[in-house]
């Protein structure tokens, strides 16, 4: 196999002196150089980057197989678990799909691009080491606290129901150990800043990822406001905080740390658009601003999960819920928008600049890297964001409330977006980091559309179930006499034929990336092998503005649009055939 | 590209495709939010939140006198039918909501909700309507019920084994 010449990037146009830079402040450093990228990649960083990652598959796994057990359990004709297993494996997948899963797997996200994009060395070991032993320790005690009943409450654990202490105190340390995390993120950033590795602004990835890092500091404050003090109750040390606040905080926390897994997944559809399509931002400002929009308009977003409770007014409902004119939803939109336009871009330079779609037809479809990326762009639009905003409007949350729908919207952002764009990552960071070429690459192709299809049955399944009333976090809908009718239990098995697509997929990514770091062929000495990029259309001459143009991404918006204006337009008919109420 | 530091003039306006579509975003962003207090004032359909600190106990009380006042037909679960116009009450606890209703089509009732035990949800179904019933807070809705028939009232909310049990009853006639 001969190296790849050079990739459509051009990362590996410049040969990177060999010799290692100097850098002030730091003494005995340790650091390589890319063989694929030629940039300087810290050691330490390497190395957490590599157990955050193993940690986060290891707890993708567990929350895996409980996904499977509960969509047949869900699947009305096979309802395969006893009911009180059917409660706690749903405790058991939400903290670790939710929780575990996703905040390992940024933290490793985040030292991955502080250090590799900044150029600069992880800020401590020392204080790496403590973050990973105390999240790996709360996830321990978590799971095996689910595991042996103890905490059969799930994963938002509303007072006055009760779990053990070590429920609560290994979420606490899980969080504590995601900030100390962050802290060290900041403090790597802040050398990097000081030592002048790069110059001017830092690059879009890098400030997305701050921004992220940012709403997450917020976030786990308030996971520990509310934490503590119900780890202490469990004790019997103090009386029962209210159930009410509960909610309010443990909300905070709830919906908040989806706007960080939000901005984490948007750096990560800058960075694959890069990386598969060798796309730029057309604009850096507009990126940036959509940013730090979701910095400022989401406090107090745990309105979204109070729309219909007692003791918090309409005023404080609708004013919470649109965060100030629903600027964070206006962020989401233009980075739809900003991501696809700026891959139509590049791909229109290379030459692809037939009709309206050329680009996107011809776009490295068999690329993992970017059909994990695209399809969680059009998952997370099309189904997770609609849906979203559309049961987040405080009228229309009383015929959504604790549905079905709440899982169908949710498993189309965290997990057809989320979940899917940081597998596309994957797929890069484990040739990179841990320097081994993935095996069995045609499976690996197929992945993210076997996965991506499960995720759209699932959710799909849920949301119309949820329109039909079905409740969610229930074992059984017929215990109690007929219900709900045949259409429903139809929609709860597309569900779980969704669910079972959707878990092979899981767990051939799964497979795939275990075997590859214990088995992959190694690629020290050489170039990571490419995964496929499109390669300019030399011959074809085309004008200028045919090179710029961003129309099949306006169209796309444009149905976008509609579907949105139609789906929310929908739901407020549908409101309005219920009773009065008030 | 989105790995590298942008070039240094790189704070501009946005232009083209993509300054329609901020346009478009915004415009719609607008409309959404003006869809709430609009139909806070003219809808039909709101969840104010209207709520009151109540101890389990007294709710229970105030159940009890409720049911002793206006039953029409005893049970283990008795149907009680309150005045048109009336106050209603209904208590949710482990398993069970308690009593029936027994409502009239056409007339608006305060309805009562509230918790002996843990958190519940209140889900109306097939009209598919939900709200949260909490310990502690007496949840005032004031409802108006515009079918006829048995509605079943689903908890949604998880309450522990016997949650999927937890299915109560409202007739309207
Ligand atoms: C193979 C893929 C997956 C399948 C088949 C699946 C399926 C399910 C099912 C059937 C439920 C129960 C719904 C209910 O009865 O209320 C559920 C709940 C949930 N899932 Fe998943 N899921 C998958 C992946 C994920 C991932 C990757 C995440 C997060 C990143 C996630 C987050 C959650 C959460 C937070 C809940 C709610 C738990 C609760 O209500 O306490 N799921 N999922
Ligand atoms: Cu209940």
């Amino acid at each position: 196999m001969t190296p790849q010449s050079t990739n459509s990037i051009g990362l590996t146009g410049s040969p990177e002196p060999a010799v290692v830079l100097p850098q002030p402040g730091s003494s005995g450093i340790r650091r390589r150089i890319c063989d694929t990228t030629g940039l300087p990649i810290c050691l330490d960083a390497q190395l957490f980057i590599r157990i955050n990652a193993v940690l986060a598959i290891v707890c993708l796994l567990i929350g895996g197989i409980g996904a499977i057990l509960l969509a047949l359990t869900r699947w009305q004709t096979i309802h395969l678990l006893r009911v009180d297993w059917f409660y706690r494996i749903l405790t058991l997948h939400g903290l670790n799909m939710l929780i575990f899963w996703i905040l390992f797997i940024e933290v490793a996200i985040l030292y991955f691009v502080s250090t590799s994009l900044l150029k600069v060395q992880l800020f401590s070991r020392k204080v790496a080491w403590v973050s990973v032993i105390m999240m790996f320790v709360g996830a321990v005690m978590v799971n095996v606290t689910i595991l042996v009943g103890k905490a059969d409450v799930t994963m938002t654990s509303y007072l006055p129901l009760l779990a053990h202490p070590a429920f609560y105190l290994g979420i606490i340390l899980v969080a504590v150990g995601t900030l100390i995390a962050v802290y060290n993120y900041f403090a790597t950033i802040y050398v990097a800043k000081r030592d002048k590795t790069y110059e001017g602004s830092v690059p879009l990835v890098v400030f997305g990822a701050t921004a992220a890092a940012i709403i997450a500091v917020v976030t786990l404050l308030h996971g520990a406001v509310v934490m503590v003090p119900t780890f202490l109750h469990s004790l019997g040390w103090i009386a029962q905080p209210d159930p009410m606040w509960y909610r309010l905080i443990w909300w905070g926390l709830g919906h908040q740390s989806q706007q960080v897994n939000v901005c984490a997944m948007v750096s990560v559809w800058y960075f694959l658009g890069t990386m598969t399509t060798g796309a730029r931002p057309i604009n850096e400002a507009v990126c940036r601003s959509a940013f730090v929009l979701y910095i400022l308009f989401i406090n107090l977003a745990s309105a979204h999960h109070l729309l219909v409770d007692p003791g918090v007014g309409s005023t404080w409902k609708i004013w919470n819920t649109s965060y100030a004119m629903y600027l964070a939803v206006l962020a989401s939109m233009i980075h739809g928008f900003t991501v696809p336009a700026s891959v139509e871009v590049s791909m229109r330079a290379k030459g692809y600049t037939k009709g309206l779609f050329a680009w996107l037809t011809n776009a490295p479809w068999k690329n993992p890297g970017f059909s994990g990326f695209f399809l969680s762009l059009l998952i997370f639009g099309f189904i997770g964001g609609i849906t979203g905003v559309t049961l987040g409007t405080q009228q229309i949350n009383i015929i959504a409330h604790n549905t079905m729908r709440i899982p169908g919207h949710f498993h189309a952002t965290v997990v057809g977006g989320t979940t899917l764009a940081f597998m596309g990552l994957i797929y890069y960071v484990v040739p990179l980091i841990f320097r081994r070429d993935y095996i069995f690459k045609p499976l690996a192709r197929i992945q993210p559309y076997l996965f991506a299809t499960g995720i759209m049955m699932l959710s799909l399944g849920m949301s119309f179930a949820g329109s039909m009333g079905v409740s969610r976090r229930s074992w059984d809908i017929d215990g109690a006499g007929s219900i709900y009718g045949p259409a429903a239990h139809l929609m709860l098995g597309v569900a779980g034929i969704g669910g079972i697509l959707a878990f092979l997929g899981l767990l051939t990514f799964v497979l795939l990336t275990v075997g590859t770091v214990l088995f992959g062929r190694s690629n020290v000495g050489r170039k990571m092998d490419d995964w496929g990029t499109p390669k300019p259309l030399v011959a074809k001459v085309a004008a200028a503005s045919e090179h710029q143009s961003t129309r099949g991404t306006m169209v796309l918006a444009i149905i976008f649009l509609i579907s949105f204006a139609v789906y929310y337009f929908a739901n407020w008919k549908a409101l309005a055939d219920v009773w009065p109420v008030r | 590209m989105s790995i590298h530091s942008p070039a240094a003039d790189w704070f501009k306006a946005p232009h083209g495709h993509e300054k329609v579509w901020i346009g478009l975003a915004l415009v719609w962003c607008l409309i959404m939010s003006l869809m709430m207090p609009y139909w806070h004032f003219r809808g039909q359909q709101n969840s104010a939140g209207e709520a009151y600190a109540v101890t389990p106990e007294d709710f229970a009380a105030r159940v009890d006198r409720f049911v002793e006042a206006n039953t029409v037909q005893e049970g283990i679960n008795p149907i009680v039918e309150p005045p048109p116009g009336g106050h209603a009450y209904l208590l949710a606890r482990q398993y069970m909501w308690y009593p029936v209703l027994k409502l009239r089509a056409g007339e608006t009732y305060t309805l009562h909700l509230s918790s002996a035990d843990v958190q519940h949800g209140f889900s109306l179904q097939p009209i598919n309507m939900n709200f949260q019933v909490m310990p502690g807070y007496d949840h005032v809705l004031t409802l108006k019920p515009k079918t006829k028939g048995v509605f079943p009232i689903v908890c949604n909310e998880f309450c522990g084994v016997g949650h999927h049990m937890m299915v109560g009853q409202v007739i309207v006639e």
